[in-house]
């Protein structure tokens, strides 16, 4: 099946050496001449009346440009969700926590702009303030919107079959609840962009961004720049993970001070800010409660969530969709209910992190099945290999398993672990767990309401023939998509992957969403395979005219043309390109036509070669309201098994073993997966164990820095045994789906059921410090 | 009021005048163009701006140019040699420990004072000479994979040289 030249190998990343020699450029390393420097004036107070803004005393500051605030900006409302647009680019009237954004200074230096805004006076009226998502929603909270009365950003109610009835029949109902915190992304580069405009008012916005084309709609949007004059430029980028997906102030205020200074501008956020922009993991309190059978038979799930979703929406309202549509599978279910909330608080805006909207209620659900597989006395594997989807199956809320090795996954980490000889048979203080999960490749749906693409693709041909270069608008924030596409390329080119070049994260080169939802290698995949299919067929059939045979006897493989199989006679042809190139270092030779001498000949017949490719998802999902979020052409799915050592008199635990298994259908690059693989493990171990954004009374950051808010270091992540699980996917390209979120689904209820198979103690509370599990036993002890 | 400091960086001296609370790594970055060294939190927390100074890896944010003056600096630029991928870099781009890319130049810097000390480290010591500097992408697996390649293959040329 798998014959490969390109594909499924271990090829070294392309951007490998230019990351490693330190040459590849960041959005903090461009510069321009003439550049201002900008800085942002953020509210000090977590809820109050913006009665007056004073910019007179920034404004004579010598080395100041411009200082815009709403006044200048105006009151466009924009956000992820048009459903929800609920931010303006500056506040006005009121602030809604301890960062809101009030006002930008541009100046000849960034000393000088941090100076401007510590002059401008804004005069407050504090409001009392709410910071607990329980609290929020009380009568006579304090109102954070006008509009959304209660603090309610939004509600979901989903029911899928008659689960009341269901687990009135059931023999024996568990139920859980489970409190994550507030997490980090902690991406290690910090927001940067730089704005420019040119004479005839195009903006040029380089930015470090996952999604430059949402980039370029907002920031027209919000500006008022039509959104043909907006290019988005995607530098090279550290890291994303959900919390770039958006257009951010800094990005809108450096292109609103490009524009009223006619100068480039640039600006950057300080690892402080980032954690007070956030949009990353909400802090979820999930309410469930689990039907089976005796046999272990799963029947019905109740299922409950409340989001602390802080001063704005962002990604919210899909996150709380996401929160209850992802429990959908990989297990068969009978019935199944859903209630979500999200509620605003006066606190930095949480969005969409890696395993969006699913990670906490995944967690507590697995944690619900080992209780309730304990209870029945069956063994946590069986437990689940027993309700198990498998390729085929729809889940309750039809989502359609078009490919799952699921039960693959469960065995592989089984069998990979030792977990036969291991569960049950540790000594006291070790410990082992296991936990599936699944995820989309790709939402079935754009964020606005549309019928675009969600990918295209164009792939150009040089005039000599040696090399095909990828234009793509596809975000590569680290996780490897160019090199997936340049493989892609490839292989469908039939030529080495050093003949492939990769220009991308430019909304000017192609349409693409970008990358989130594990969206890229499966959609703008498919692009790129388009795009290189149709220059294939038009050289095949170019050259089908010259050898005076059928396009179909033409194949391409590892660069060079063979017809029938056979090298064919195509001298002449090659007689052609030496003439053409007399006097080059690098005649074609050898006993077959070369890729190059084909495409070649298709230049001088046709003109410049290119492909393009395009993609969008068919009609996915139900009918229910809500049913689009967790659509998909595709699911990857994954299963780990986590081993623990807890220290009983001080509650630390080692997290000594990971097997994870995971489905990424057919792997592109077997290490790009593995990567995925690992760095999923080790941000949920991080969310898990230590990670927590924490704040004082007033809601203030107390941690904003990553020495404060600890993630996994060297020596906190252990050696992860991965495996890779291929099923082959009909609507991937080449079968290939996702690796990038799926990975990160059973982390934590992995660890957290290996904790309680060592102690006997369920922690129901994130993260489990040494502090909070040494409690637990202290109070486990005393009971 | 600016002070004059030469320093040798990546092999080559360099003569400059700067503010006394310049950073190094301002100075790197923003005075010599020599953007490989990243900015990452300028806290130390982060490890992103890690240079050897010295022989030493140092956090370059934590460290002011004036105190770099007369001695030496190597950055991620000064380690590829005639175009020639150092082992480290090679092992890197080979293993998979680059993602991203933003930790990169600081963790192979790490890399390279522990093996220029330590040519045959356990894992353990690998782990910890790289436990400041934070990779939020890759689990480290990869990296310590990647440096424990690059021993083995620093030691094999040395003995064959």
């Amino acid at each position: 099946m798998k014959d490969f030249k390109v594909l499924n190998t271990r090829a070294p990343r392309i951007d490998g050496p230019a990351k490693a020699v330190g040459k590849a450029k960041y959005a903090d390393d461009l510069t321009m001449p003439g550049a201002l420097y900008a800085a942002i004036l953020q509210s000090p107070l977590a809820h109050a009346k913006i009665l007056n803004i004073d910019t007179s005393k920034a404004r004579k500051l010598p080395g100041v440009k411009a200082v815009v605030t709403s006044k200048e900006a105006g009151l466009v409302r924009y956000g992820v969700s048009p459903a929800r647009y609920d931010e303006t680019l500056f506040a006005h009237e009121k602030v809604r926590y301890v960062g809101d954004e009030i006002a930008a200074v541009a100046a000849v230096d960034l000393a000088t702009a941090q100076e401007a805004v510590e002059l401008i006076k804004v005069d407050y009226e504090e409001l009392p303030a709410v910071f607990d998502m329980f609290e929020a929603m009380k009568e006579g909270a304090p109102q954070i919107h006008d509009e959304f009365p209660g603090n309610m950003n939004a509600e979901v109610h989903q029911e899928f079959g008659d689960t009341d009835a269901a687990l009135a029949q059931c023999d024996l109902v568990v139920d859980h609840t489970f409190l994550n915190k507030r997490q980090d992304a902690a991406f290690i580069e910090p927001h940067s962009c730089l704005a420019v405009f040119d004479l005839d008012g195009r903006l040029t916005l380089h930015t470090s961004t996952q999604v430059p084309h949402y980039v370029m709609r907002t920031v027209a949007m919000v500006l008022g720049i039509p959104v043909g004059n907006v290019r988005v430029v995607k530098p090279y980028v550290g890291g994303g993970f959900g919390p770039k997906c958006e257009a951010t102030p800094l990005e809108m205020s450096a292109a609103l001070l490009a524009r009223t200074t006619g100068k480039p501008v640039k600006m950057n956020y300080t690892r402080e800010q980032v954690f007070l922009h956030s949009r990353a993991r909400h802090q979820f309190y999930a309410e469930m409660s689990l039907g089976v059978m005796k046999d272990g038979t799963m029947v019905a799930l109740r299922n409950k969530a409340v989001l602390d979703g802080g001063a704005y929406t962002s990604f919210g309202i899909a996150t709380v969709y996401y929160s209850g549509s992802l429990l959908g599978g990989p297990y068969k279910l009978k019935a199944m209910k859903y209630d979500g909330y999200r509620v605003y608080t006066n606190k930095p805006t949480c969005g969409a992190q890696r395993g969006h909207g699913g990670v906490a209620h995944r967690a507590a659900f697995e944690q619900l099945l080992d209780m309730t597989a304990e209870k029945l006395g069956i063994d946590p594997v069986e437990m689940r290999l027993k309700n198990i989807m498998a390729t085929g199956d729809v889940t309750i809320n039809e989502l359609d398993m078009s490919s799952l090795g699921m039960k693959e996954c469960v065995e592989a980490v089984r069998d990979g672990s030792d977990w036969k000889n291991k569960k049950g048979k540790l000594p006291k203080g070790k410990g082992i767990g296991m936990a599936c999960g699944f995820f989309v490749s790709g939402a079935g749906y754009p964020i606005y309401r549309s019928d675009t693409y969600h990918s295209t693709v164009v792939i150009k041909v040089s005039e000599d023939g040696g090399v095909a270069t990828v234009l793509t608008g596809s975000a590569e924030i680290g996780q490897g998509s160019d090199t997936t596409m340049a493989m892609i390329a490839a292989e469908t080119l039939g030529i080495p992957l050093s003949h492939v070049r990769v220009v991308s994260g430019d909304t000017d080169l192609s349409v693409d969403l970008g990358a989130y939802s594990s969206r890229q290698t499966l959609m703008t995949g498919h692009a790129t395979k388009e795009a290189a299919e149709q220059i294939r067929n038009a050289i095949a059939s170019y050259l089908a005219e010259e050898m005076d045979c059928s396009p179909e006897s033409i194949s391409f493989s590892d660069g060079i043309v063979k017809f029938d199989g056979q090298p064919g006679n195509f001298q002449h042809i090659r007689v052609q390109y030496i003439k053409e190139h007399r006097g080059w270092t690098d005649p074609p030779s050898g006993e077959y036509l070369t890729f190059r001498e084909a495409a070649r000949l298709a230049y001088l017949k046709g003109g410049t070669l290119v492909g393009t490719g395009k993609y969008k998802p068919p009609r996915l999902g139900g009918s229910y309201k809500g049913a689009a979020v967790g659509t998909s052409p595709a699911y990857g799915c994954s299963a780990q098994v986590v081993e623990v050592s807890v220290d009983m008199e001080t509650g630390e635990i080692t997290v000594d073993n990971m097997t994870d298994a995971h489905d990424c259908g057919l792997a592109i690059n077997r290490t790009l997966v593995e990567g995925q693989m690992q760095g999923s493990l080790s941000m949920g171990l991080g969310e898990c164990l230590f990670e927590e954004v924490k704040f004082d009374s007033r809601g203030r950051v107390l941690n904003p820095s990553l020495g404060e808010y600890r993630i996994p270091t060297a020596l906190d992540m252990p050696n992860v045994k991965s495996i890779i699980v291929e099923s082959s996917e009909p609507h991937g390209p080449y079968g290939a789906k996702e690796v990038g979120e799926g990975a990160i689904m059973p982390t934590i209820p992995a660890i957290l059921n290996a904790i309680s198979d060592a102690t006997g103690i369920r922690i129901n509370e994130l993260p489990v410090t040494s502090e909070r599990l040494f409690m637990a036993l202290k109070n486990k002890e005393n009971a | 009021m600016k002070t004059i400091i030469q320093m040798t960086v990546n092999g080559e001296l360099v003569e400059s005048a700067v503010e006394p609370n310049r950073t190094l790594l301002q100075f790197l970055r923003e005075d010599l163009d020599l953007t490989g060294t990243k900015h990452g939190c300028g806290l130390g927390d982060c490890g992103a701006c890690t240079v050897i100074l010295d022989g030493k890896p140092v956090n370059s944010c934590l460290v002011l140019a004036v105190q770099a003056h007369g001695r030496e600096v190597l950055t991620i630029e000064g380690l590829a040699e005639n175009g020639n991928l150092h082992p480290i870099q090679q092992a890197f781009v080979d293993k998979g420990a680059i993602q991203c890319g933003f930790c990169t130049p600081g963790m192979i810097l790490s890399a390279k004072a522990l093996l220029d000390e330590n040519p045959k480290p356990s894992e353990l010591e690998i782990r910890t000479a790289i436990s400041g500097n934070l990779c939020r992408c890759t689990g480290y697996q990869k990296i310590v994979e990647a440096v424990q390649e690059a021993a083995t293959v620093i030691d094999g040329t040395e003995v064959s040289s």
